[in-house]
């Protein structure tokens, strides 16, 4: 629900709140937000750099980067799009001063090279038959399957292994677009990325993490 | 990119962030619809995908350790003293 603000820009109901909360140093207005974004900002840190720790640093950063210039927030983006804003940028400046400055940009045309099928080649007819490049057999529909089984902490486990796997790339733009909920748009400006490469490492880190749950839901039949 | 109008599983596969994203164009979105209409082991690849995409909704976030917390609302107590 947008509505116009002073000064022409746009910016959410629930934002205006929270920030004039804040601004009127409301601490549990501040607990709140923290609890709601706070446990995204340190997954999206460790993206940037390399351990836990210095995850939790940036995050803490981050947090006195948005109280020093909550004063200053126009609303002309989502509280949430400025939040995350400044936290790549903390995050970013600590990966560079640690020797990591190579921009996802970069990383993301490493990834995009290796180009390999998203389904295993011989699941599907071979050249020469009839229906070639058709499904050799049908996969099985997951949500044939108890919603328990799908949802189990070991369902969970077998993704988050995957998703640890994933090229650089692949696992920001999938863990900012399907994990954190962000939008396509949001995860471009944050990782310096185009719409066109930011949809392929999102479908080959999608179709991975569907390669391996359908490997793990077939092998405990 | 136009696709071919004998669209094989094995291109559908590949095309389907294309397609949750809205990225197709009308004619494509409509060959691919189309395939899927008459192809069950595309519905089903569909439905797995859908799936997948609801578990990695579903992943616990990242714990915050209670002293970060606790760092914190330090910050914001001498933030407000300012």
């Amino acid at each position: 629900m947008a509505e116009l603000v002073a000064g022409g820009s746009v910016t959410f109901g629930d934002d205006l709140a929270v920030v004039a909360a804040l601004r009127a140093r409301d601490e549990r207005a501040f607990v709140e937000l923290v609890r709601t974004h706070g446990p995204t900002m340190l997954r999206v840190a460790m993206l940037y750099v390399r351990s836990r720790a210095v995850a939790e640093e940036v995050v803490q950063e981050t947090w006195l980067g948005v109280l020093s210039s909550i004063d200053r927030f126009e609303g002309r983006s989502t509280l949430k799009t400025w939040l995350f804003r400044i936290l790549t940028n903390v995050a970013k400046t600590r990966a560079e001063r640690e020797g990591r400055s190579i921009p996802f940009s970069a990383l993301g045309a490493a990834d995009l090279e290796h180009d390999e099928p998203s389904v295993d080649a011989d699941r599907f007819l071979p050249e020469g038959e009839r229906w070639a490049n058709h499904w050799a057999s049908s996969p099985r529909r997951f949500d044939a399957l108890p919603e328990h089984r799908l949802l189990s902490a070991e369902a969970m486990g077998v993704i988050q292994e995957e998703i640890d796997r994933l090229p650089e790339a692949q696992r920001a733009v999938a863990t900012m677009r399907d994990v954190a909920g962000f939008g396509s748009d949001e995860v471009c400006e944050a990782l310096g990325i185009s719409e066109v490469n930011q949809r392929v490492l999102l479908h080959r880190a999608r179709t991975k993490v569907r390669r391996a749950l359908e490997s793990y839901l077939e092998e405990d039949e | 990119m136009k696709l071919a109008d004998d669209l094989t599983c094995a291109d559908l596969v590949e095309l389907v962030t294309e397609y949750h994203e809205g990225a197709l164009s009308p004619p494509d979105r409509q060959r691919f619809e189309e395939h899927v209409v008459f192809c069950e082991g595309c519905a089903s690849f569909l439905d797995q995908m859908r799936s997948t995409l609801t578990v990695l909704g579903r992943i616990t976030e990242e714990d915050f350790a209670p002293e970060t917390m606790d760092e914190l609302l330090r910050a914001f107590q001498e933030w407000r003293r300012e």
